[in-house]
């Protein structure tokens, strides 16, 4: 064990925490608003639009994220209408790419989320909602999305934990977050035990605070 | 579509052979993890605190840690790990480990932390009655376990384990880092020489979609085996 370079790591790793961490939470806030566009898609009685929210869904819950990460990057750069569109601003850059691909990835698997628990509702509350007169915009707002917002938590709480992991990936694309920085030290030290257990560490840690946010949600908006 | 061709001018072949190494490295990572499932699940279930603590610090610990850093570690650290073992027995030469194997092994220790909790969930969910009529009947432990727990269990488990399935066969594509020539790698190298990425990153996702649409199906088909009677 080499105690010396465990010390001599945490402070870098910890600075590239700072990268996971953005990447996560810019692509969790995009993410929920795609996942909420989609599952409100997924209850829509046009089966047009139905199926295309079944078929995004489908696609980046069936593809690695790894996959998804590559066609953003490598992939899109090939095509020379977005090479000279305003995307490209975007696009040539990895920490853009990443944030693009996470975001739809977790839009994806929140839709799904949010679709179970819009199904769940029993269907007495909507009943009450409109046999008391309320608008059904209103119902939509006040009571069909605080509800599932609430049976969600749980699964949603899982999802957070999905993606901090799969921030990881944004090391493939030449990006330093936490995942990426353990690598580069353990490829020049070759010392993997010890950076696995700082790295290792600092990922838990982050988990359990997730954890413990999410299980205090849930007291809170408990009925 | 000639650079799907097989033979020689196209990638045909190859990402043929690259789709059965995926399956071959799911497969075989599935089944070390069933084997740690094996092992962990009955100390997850056991009474003894300390037991308890070892599989759940297993199972938390890898459900914690992102799959490219456990990869990592094994990829750097496993041929290490090997030259130690081997030193102790009087073996002092340069051994390096098969990426298929360092690959399956990462990715079974992870699968196997799934699975663990799929086969605990299961296991708790049978009704308690089960566990005290064959225990009432006098049945020997293994029949016990292998004729009234195992098949209630495995169709509890099914689902959930289908889920570990679809997992486990996304993971594999975090191998490629390592360089074992699966769809990832093998669109990698295309992708380099053709200089069309878009294209086969694009064929590499049809193919995830094609493998994970047909293991739905065949477990589809599964589950209705196994709920037969209820």
């Amino acid at each position: 064990m080499d105690f010396d370079l465990m010390i001599s790591s945490f402070p870098k790793l910890l600075n590239a925490t700072l990268i996971t961490l953005k990447l996560l939470s810019v692509s969790l806030v995009v993410g929920l608003n795609l996942g909420i566009l989609f599952s409100i898609m997924r209850i829509n009685k046009n089966p047009i639009i139905n199926k295309f929210a079944y078929g995004y869904s489908y696609f980046f819950r069936g593809t690695p994220l790894l996959v998804q990460i590559f066609i953003i990057y490598f992939g899109l750069g090939q095509l020379e209408f977005i090479r000279s569109s305003f995307l490209w601003i975007f696009l040539k850059e990895p920490y853009w790419c990443a944030i693009i691909a996470f975001s739809l990835n977790t839009g994806a698997y929140t839709s799904e989320i949010l679709r179970s628990a819009f199904e769940t509702i029993k269907p007495g509350l909507i009943e009450a909602g409109k046999s008391l007169g309320i608008q059904s915009k209103i119902i939509f707002f006040k009571i069909q999305i605080p509800i599932a917002i609430r049976q969600s938590l749980p699964a949603y709480g899982n999802e957070i934990i999905l993606m901090l992991k799969g921030t990881s990936l944004a090391s493939t694309v030449t990006l330093m977050d936490l995942t990426g920085v353990a690598k580069y030290i353990i490829s020049t030290t070759f010392k993997p035990i010890e950076v696995f257990i700082v790295a290792g560490g600092i990922y838990l840690f982050l988990t359990f605070l997730i954890h413990n946010l999410i299980k205090l949600l849930e007291k809170k908006y408990s009925f | 579509m000639e650079l799907l061709a097989f033979g020689k001018t196209g990638w045909g072949d190859e990402l043929f052979i690259a789709t059965l190494m995926t399956l071959a490295v799911s497969i075989t990572a599935m089944l070390i993890g069933f084997l740690f499932a094996l092992i962990f699940t009955p100390l997850k279930l056991s009474k003894n605190k300390f037991l308890n603590l070892i599989a759940n610090c297993y199972t938390t610990v890898i459900r914690g840690v992102p799959e490219l850093l456990v990869i990592y570690l094994f990829f750097f650290g496993g041929s290490g790990a090997v030259m130690f073992v081997a030193s102790i027995f009087g073996y002092n030469d340069y051994i390096e480990i098969n990426a298929f194997i360092t690959g399956s092994c990462a990715i079974g220790i992870i699968s196997g932390a799934y699975s663990t909790e799929v086969f605990r969930g299961a296991i708790q969910s049978i009704d308690k009655g089960q566990f005290e009529a064959s225990k009432v009947l006098g049945l020997k432990k293994p029949i016990h376990f292998f004729k009234v727990i195992m098949p209630q269990m495995l169709r509890l488990a099914l689902p959930n384990l289908s889920n570990v399935w679809q997992i486990t066969l996304k993971d594999t594509s975090l191998i490629s880092v390592t360089g074992l020539v699966e769809i990832m790698r093998q669109s990698y190298i295309a992708a380099g020489s053709t200089r069309d990425p878009l294209f086969f990153y694009s064929f590499a996702a049809v193919l995830y979609l094609l493998l994970t649409f047909l293991s739905m199906k065949l477990i589809n088909r599964l589950e209705i085996k196994y709920s037969k009677g209820y």
